[in-house]
């Protein structure tokens, strides 16, 4: 009686060893890294190898090792000065193809990473770094989609005549005709050449006819705008150069970013909710520019976030537009950031969609700059345009979309502000076509992030960060110590009263006890869960609550004993008759922790998944292991006392 | 089966059970008025807003930080020291600027060479989720747990164990609403994961109630029920002293972001035990629970055969 057999122990001992094995990288530390990737599709090559590796041989840079893996590569540091120089050195010396991040790597032995052994990895709140939840203004998005359909519907029906009047309303173009029989055949064209629009229910008059965009096209352009901002989301986040970033879709209109380990968090902000863009515009020099104020008549625009070249007005005086009161035709009125104004050309030369290359320097004053390179559409209509105005003035305009939830009488609502600043307005000395520089930025941190966004591109859509969560590298720190001391306290306090209350039982579940949370890690590692502090929690608690299946069986043992008085029967009814109520009490509290991952954030699905996790793992070892003990301790013993 | 020979304590808990009843009703009276009258003090998560911990080399200058956010026209910030006095807590109340953008501008108005450890930012509408979505985990998980033991037990089982998860509920929040300790959503995670012990706890003792129910040819419920508890005192005991030991690790020894997580937990705990001893039993037994309601239909009778 008693006994397992012994194929049941083999599986025990090798389901064990396979734990042990598996949680054994955590136990490794991390190196100082550089971790170096391509840049979209680019994946790094061997040759990208050598080269890193001579630039930094050149250099005298003292690094660890170097490796390439399947989509990086991996350079690792003694010491944190060489990885800092390490970083500045590679920036430089490698071209925009590549991104360049400071990164932690655990230093696996060879032999345990070929098997595929992992270290868990650790949230934000262990290793420090940045968690955004943005927002995409989607009343932004339909409204732009209205837009495009304006201007489609315009030059689909304008080839017959067929329309009186197109205006936007609300969420729907209404076109007026001239008669019906027009209105007929516009709404054939419609039906054929825009399927997407379709006729608003009780919206056709006489002679009008309300349009909106089809839900199935609106939920399309809202799906793209998300996947476009998400793309260039991540050539934003590649810019600033952070290692394993997390950009994901949550919903149907948010986005997750999370950025471990970066420090700049303020930088971070400001780049990533940042929807600016410029634009080159033509001064318009003729009109006046306080007429213009005074008419009270402002720049209208649907640009999200670019940047403009325009002309500047040269033949209209800006005083005599303010005294007449009258933008003229063919010119808008724009302001500096110090308020002056300027009235400029409406056309626009090139906008931020056609950069290709955007960089920050000084120029000879010391002035910061931003060098940009166009495209060659872009460029063939810079060098048109400069051939013909040269001597005109030409203004870039800075365009920024915002969108705020403020709180108004108790209500949260959304407040949506576009600036548009023209940042400088220069002569054209001469002719030029897709290189050249802007100049007239505050400071270099401006020419930074302006060659940052402009180099990501924009987003199609305004976002918000309606969440933030950040951790300094400090606290981060701080956590990982605590969180990794209470529970070794917690461990030893239970250990230890345990091995007081039940003796050679409560050694054997101390043994359970260890193992379970060998095993807790060895899954956490496998799966590659993110361990976080609120997971910690979760084995905190687990190991306070996985004893409780021992205790239960050690109790039922003593019920058993007291009236059996034979240690094999009592052994073997204690774990029978205790088995049921184990798996009762286990399920039901499976049963919160499960609601708890299914509902829970980022912090509470941490604590779910390791209290799920140790909760079974906890019935393996605290049943099947401890059993697997018991019986090898006391098995086919004639022995009338237990040590429990 | 006479416990007393045994070496087992018998204590009577069912006969006192109308003590525990007066005890358990001005808890529960206590907690309900006061989060009715007081509230809880929900933390950013649920309300919106934004919070900032600072590092401070030297003891930190709470008034120097308050006056130069009352000059920059930061309205109702709350400035407090957090965990030690070299670190700060600035806590804003969602106002009419609220935006990620605050904490930036806030953390450069009070200077350089502070260690920023920690933002949070919740927008309005996202702490209104949050709420809304915290309230519904809370009933699905006792909807959940209401079905399962409904099954594996019985009706009135499952109405005991809910009642004993309510009252464990209630006066949890109410420690948090009477000692206005911040709400946030670690300390909604710890009291569901008390549901999920109390529950445990509760478990215990009812599947030994129904064991003796159908083991004993005793009938009378509360003497049965009484014997139940007793058998399994010390093990209720045992699991909660280690519970505790731990909590108590986290709860000193975690740090100040898990502090009040610990804490809810460490009074769920003890409320839990004591609910699992007095409330959910007193519960069945006042719903008039006896050995008819206890034997086995015809599947159960396989199953119960089936063992040894």
């Amino acid at each position: 009686m008693n006994h397992y057999a012994a194929w049941k122990n083999a599986l025990i001992v090798f389901f064990l060893f396979l734990s042990t094995l598996y949680a054994l990288p955590n136990l490794y530390g991390s190196d100082l890294a550089i971790q170096i990737t391509g840049t979209g599709d680019y994946i790094v090559e061997d040759s990208d190898l050598e080269s890193i590796s001579s630039t930094l041989k050149e250099n005298n840079v003292d690094f660890k090792s170097i490796k390439i893996n399947s989509n990086n590569i991996l350079v690792r540091f003694n010491n944190s000065q060489s990885q800092l120089s390490s970083k500045t050195l590679l920036k430089s010396s490698l071209s925009r193809n590549y991104v360049v991040a400071l990164n932690l790597a655990p230093s696996i032995p060879p032999w345990l990473g070929n098997l595929g052994g992992k270290a868990m990895s650790l949230g934000l709140d262990l290793r420090g770094g940045v968690h955004f939840l943005l927002e995409v203004d989607m009343e932004a998005v339909v409204s732009t989609s209205l837009d495009r359909y304006y201007n489609e519907l315009r030059t689909a029906l304008r080839k017959d005549k067929l329309y009186k009047k197109i205006r936007k309303e609300d969420n729907r173009l209404v076109v007026s005709f001239n008669s019906e029989d027009l209105k007929d055949k516009a709404k054939k064209v419609i039906k054929s050449d825009l399927p997407d629009l379709v006729i608003v229910e009780g919206s056709e008059l006489e002679l009008e006819l309300g349009l909106e965009v089809s839900s199935s096209a609106q939920s399309a352009a809202k799906s793209s705008a998300l996947k476009q901002n998400i793309t260039t989301l991540r050539n934003r986040v590649n810019e600033l150069g952070v290692a394993e970033p997390i950009i994901q879709q949550q919903g149907s209109e948010r986005i997750v970013v999370q950025l471990p380990g970066v420090q700049d968090t303020a930088r971070a902000k400001e780049i990533l909710g940042a929807v600016a863009t410029v634009e080159f515009r033509l001064v318009d020099e003729q009109n006046d520019v306080q007429t213009a104020i005074q008419s009270g008549k402002t720049p209208s625009g649907s640009a999200v976030a670019t940047v403009e070249f325009r002309l500047v007005d040269e033949q209209n005086d800006v005083q005599t537009a303010i005294q007449s009161g009258k933008t003229p035709s063919g010119s808008k009125l724009y302001q500096f950031k110090d308020g002056r104004s300027l009235l400029l050309k409406t056309t626009v030369i090139a906008t931020g969609e056609n950069i290709v290359d955007a960089s920050s320097s000084v120029d000879q004053d010391n002035q910061p700059q931003v060098s940009i390179v166009l495209d060659s559409s872009g460029g063939r209509t810079m060098l048109e345009t400069t051939k013909e105005f040269v001597g005109y003035r030409m203004a870039v305009v800075f365009i920024e979309n915002q969108v705020e939830t403020i709180i108004e009488d108790g209500v949260a609502v959304k407040k949506r502000s576009k600036t548009q600043d023209i940042i400088n307005a220069a002569t054209i000395q001469g002719t030029f076509s897709n290189r050249f520089q802007i100049t007239g930025l505050d400071s270099s941190r401006e020419a930074r992030n302006l060659a940052l966004l402009l180099r990501a591109g924009s987003l199609s859509a305004p976002v918000e960060i309606i969440e933030e969560r950040t951790i300094g590298p400090s606290l981060g720190a701080d956590n990982i110590q605590k969180g990794f001391i209470s529970v070794l306290v917690g461990f030893a306090l239970v250990l230890v009263f345990m091995a007081w209350r039940y003796r050679v039982f409560g050694l054997v579940a101390n043994v359970a006890l260890t193992l379970n949370l060998i095993t807790i890690v060895s899954i956490l590692s496998m799966i590659q869960a993110t361990l976080t502090l609120p997971g910690i929690a979760g084995i905190v608690l687990t190991v306070g609550m996985a004893v409780d299946a021992n205790v239960l069986i050690f109790e039922r043992i003593k019920e058993e004993m007291r009236s059996a008085k034979d240690i094999q029967k009592a052994i073997s009814a204690g774990y029978e008759k205790a088995l049921l109520t184990i798996a009762d009490a286990n399920i039901t509290t499976l049963i919160a922790s499960l609601v708890l991952f299914s509902f829970g954030t980022g912090a509470i699905k941490g604590f779910a998944v390791t209290l799920s996790i140790g909760i079974i793992t906890s019935m393996f070892t605290a049943i099947i292991v401890s059993r697997a003990m018991i019986n090898l301790i006391y098995g086919g013993k004639k022995d009338k006392e237990l040590a429990i | 089966m006479n416990l007393k020979s045994l070496n087992i304590p018998v204590i009577d808990f069912v006969g006192r059970r109308k003590y525990a009843m007066i005890f358990s009703a001005i808890l529960l009276i206590v907690s309900i008025a006061s989060i009715g009258f007081q509230g809880l003090k929900f933390g950013i998560d649920f309300t919106g807003g934004t919070l900032i911990e600072l590092g401070y080399e030297k003891t930190a200058d709470l008034e120097g930080i308050r006056s130069k956010l009352a000059s920059a026209d930061f309205k109702g910030a709350n400035v407090q020291y957090f965990g030690s006095d070299t670190e700060v807590l600035i806590q804003l109340e969602p106002q009419s600027t609220s935006s990620a953008k605050l904490s930036s501008s806030i953390i450069r108005m009070l200077g350089e060479g502070i260690d920023v450890r920690r933002v949070e930012f919740v927008g309005p509408k996202v702490g209104e989720e949050l709420t809304n979505d915290g309230g519904l985990a809370m009933l699905y998980a006792l909807i959940g747990i209401l079905i399962y033991v409904a099954f594996r037990f019985e009706y009135r089982f499952a109405l005991g164990s809910i009642a004993a998860l309510v009252h464990d509920v209630i006066i949890t929040l109410g420690v948090f609403s009477l000692l206005q300790i911040e709400f946030d959503l670690t300390v909604l995670a710890a009291i569901l994961a008390v549901i999920g012990y109390s529950l445990n706890d509760t478990i215990v003792v009812f599947d030994r109630i129904r064991e003796n129910f159908l083991a004993t040819r005793q009938v009378e419920p509360g003497s049965i029920i009484n014997e139940a508890l007793n058998q399994t005192l010390s093990r209720t005991l045992m699991t909660s002293l280690t519970t505790l030991l731990v909590l108590f690790a986290l709860f000193y020894l975690g740090g100040e972001v898990i502090h009040s997580f610990a804490g809810a937990l460490l009074i769920g705990v003890v409320i839990g035990t004591y609910s699992s001893i007095y409330v959910a039993s007193s519960t069945i037994l006042a719903m008039g629970i006896s050995k008819e309601d206890m034997l086995p239909s015809e599947k159960e009778k396989k199953e119960i055969d089936a063992r040894p």
